[in-house]
């Protein structure tokens, strides 16, 4: 057995952490920030429970960017200089994926943009946040105001989330998947986008710092609303496909080769009403139409053993292939899943490869993504 | 004869034999075991070099020899149901045995007093 290493590094603390250790969380540093890995439960279970009932997370370590001052159409118009997605066709009261991009095409981020009547608000990725607000201060125009909000975030997932927040707030059962709107619970403000990283329907609740703790306990106390770490919050994304910026897309990585072209509609393509006019456009477009040397896909070990990012992927003949991106075991499924980008050859459903894992040739075989259909509230 | 190491593993000698698993402390370190890796029957195993691997969801940690000697048996039962070695570490959750090459190394490990207070 290994032992851990200790990181003498000064971690953050989020709105959320006295709450943690009197649940008896185990606390990791992530990304700055002293976060939950997991509870008493452990993570098997606090998965399980997601899917069943639902999961309480706390991730106000992401980055809740303000855009603000003039016109929201003017902002979100702004705002598709930097992200190929469709942002002007963005309603009030939605939310939409995209991707921040680079001058080489890569991803420097993903997040979710969300439009209000007199604002937009951008929620990204921990590790990033600080990056992301330089760029988007740096590349709008000055009358942009672009604040990084201290606000808690907290996301309940999972088939009993509706009931547990409906209890605080009405309103929120009205809402379908992508739908966002500004709540008051408990008394504070705040709001709540019906999305998420598990594949589950669920909510993405805002609150101030403040009002954080009161709510948490508040949705805790719910009928089959049990707090769930880190680790179970990676192994849901897993099975349902959804990528992990750090991991499964980086700079290195473009939107074609991440199969994430869902998230750059015809009107930002080439022929488009507003094609192109983003970082990188030049190579993203292109690739879209064209295809990509390598793409990622989805992988199931046909054994048991969990296949783990890093591990090398081979043709049946031992021709190099590519590399998984992550990789676990996929408690919904009794069984390991991964992703990872293979040759594009390689790349069709069905496909059998090996991994390296400690010596060993392991087969697995690609598998569309994701391993567990979404269960979103969509009508 | 019950001993420890301080890659947190149990040997409890009976005989020349010494059935091998990990401890209390490690399965509340590692979490959730989904998978067990076993050496096979008569590997030569070397102390301190890896016998076997234990995956939690989140990680892959190897096990490593407490002592020269050779397997003798392994436990199946963990390989087919992980979640085992979590429920009873040091009773069924056992992983394997071993023919110890010298039973005297057995005094070089912690006992149960000095391995608690190492993991303290």
């Amino acid at each position: 057995m290994s032992a851990q290493p200790v990181e003498p590094v000064a971690l953050r603390n989020t709105p959320l952490h006295d709450l943690h250790l009197r649940l008896g969380a185990r606390m990791v540093p992530f990304a700055g920030y002293a976060m939950p890995l997991q509870y008493p439960a452990g993570q098997l279970k606090e998965h399980l429970h997601t899917r069943q009932a639902a999961g309480l997370f706390d991730v106000s370590h992401m980055g809740q960017v303000v855009l603000s001052g003039p016109d929201p159409d003017r902002i979100a118009r702004a705002l598709e200089s930097l992200i190929p997605a469709d942002l002007a066709g963005l309603k009030a009261g939605r939310q939409r994926y995209g991707l921040l991009t680079d001058e080489s095409g890569g991803i420097l981020d993903d997040l979710m943009v969300a439009r209000f009547d007199d604002r937009l608000v951008v929620v990204v990725n921990a590790a990033n946040k600080r990056a992301d607000a330089a760029r988007l201060r740096e590349r709008l125009p000055a009358e942009i105001a672009v604040e990084e909000r201290p606000d808690a975030l907290i996301a309940l997932q999972g088939p009993a989330a509706e009931a547990a927040l409906a209890a605080l707030a009405p309103e929120v059962a009205a809402m379908r998947f992508l739908d966002v709107r500004t709540v008051t619970l408990l008394g504070a403000p705040g709001f709540v986008a019906r999305s998420g990283y598990t594949g589950e329907d669920g909510f993405e609740i805002s609150v101030p710092a403040e009002a954080a703790e009161a709510v948490a306990e508040a949705l805790l106390a719910k009928a089959g609303v049990m707090p769930v770490g880190l680790g179970a919050r990676d192994t849901l994304r897993l099975e349902a496909g959804l990528c992990l910026h750090g991991a499964d897309i980086d700079p290195t990585t473009s939107p074609a080769e991440a199969d994430l072209g869902f998230a750059i509609p015809k009107v930002r393509r080439r022929g488009g009403a507003r094609a192109g006019g983003f970082p990188g456009e030049a190579r993203i477009l292109q690739e879209l139409e064209a295809g990509t040397a390598r793409r990622r896909v989805g992988l199931r070990p046909e054994g048991r053993a969990p296949v783990r990012a890093g591990a090398p992927l081979l043709a049946e003949d031992g021709t190099p292939l590519g590399t998984v991106t992550s990789g676990s075991f996929g408690p919904s499924l009794g069984a390991p899943v991964a992703m990872g980008y293979v040759a594009a050859l390689h790349a069709q459903a069905g496909t059998r490869l090996l991994a390296e894992v400690r010596g060993q040739h392991l087969p697995l075989v690609v598998t569309p993504l994701p391993f567990r259909p979404a269960t979103f509230k969509r009508d | 004869m019950l001993r420890f190491t301080d890659e947190h593993e149990w040997l409890k000698l009976d005989g020349e034999i010494a059935t091998v698993g990990i401890t209390q402390h490690a399965t509340e370190q590692l979490g959730d075991l989904v998978f067990v890796e076993l050496p096979k029957v008569g590997a030569a195993l070397i102390k301190g070099a890896a016998a076997a691997v234990v995956e939690s969801v989140k990680a892959a940690s190897e096990v490593y020899a407490p002592l020269d000697g050779e397997v003798t048996e392994v436990n199946d039962a963990v390989a087919a149901s992980p979640e085992t070695v979590n429920a009873d570490p040091q009773g069924s959750g056992w992983l394997y045995r071993m023919r110890l090459k010298d039973p005297a190394a057995m005094e070089t490990l912690m006992d149960e007093a000095a391995y608690a207070a190492f993991t303290q």
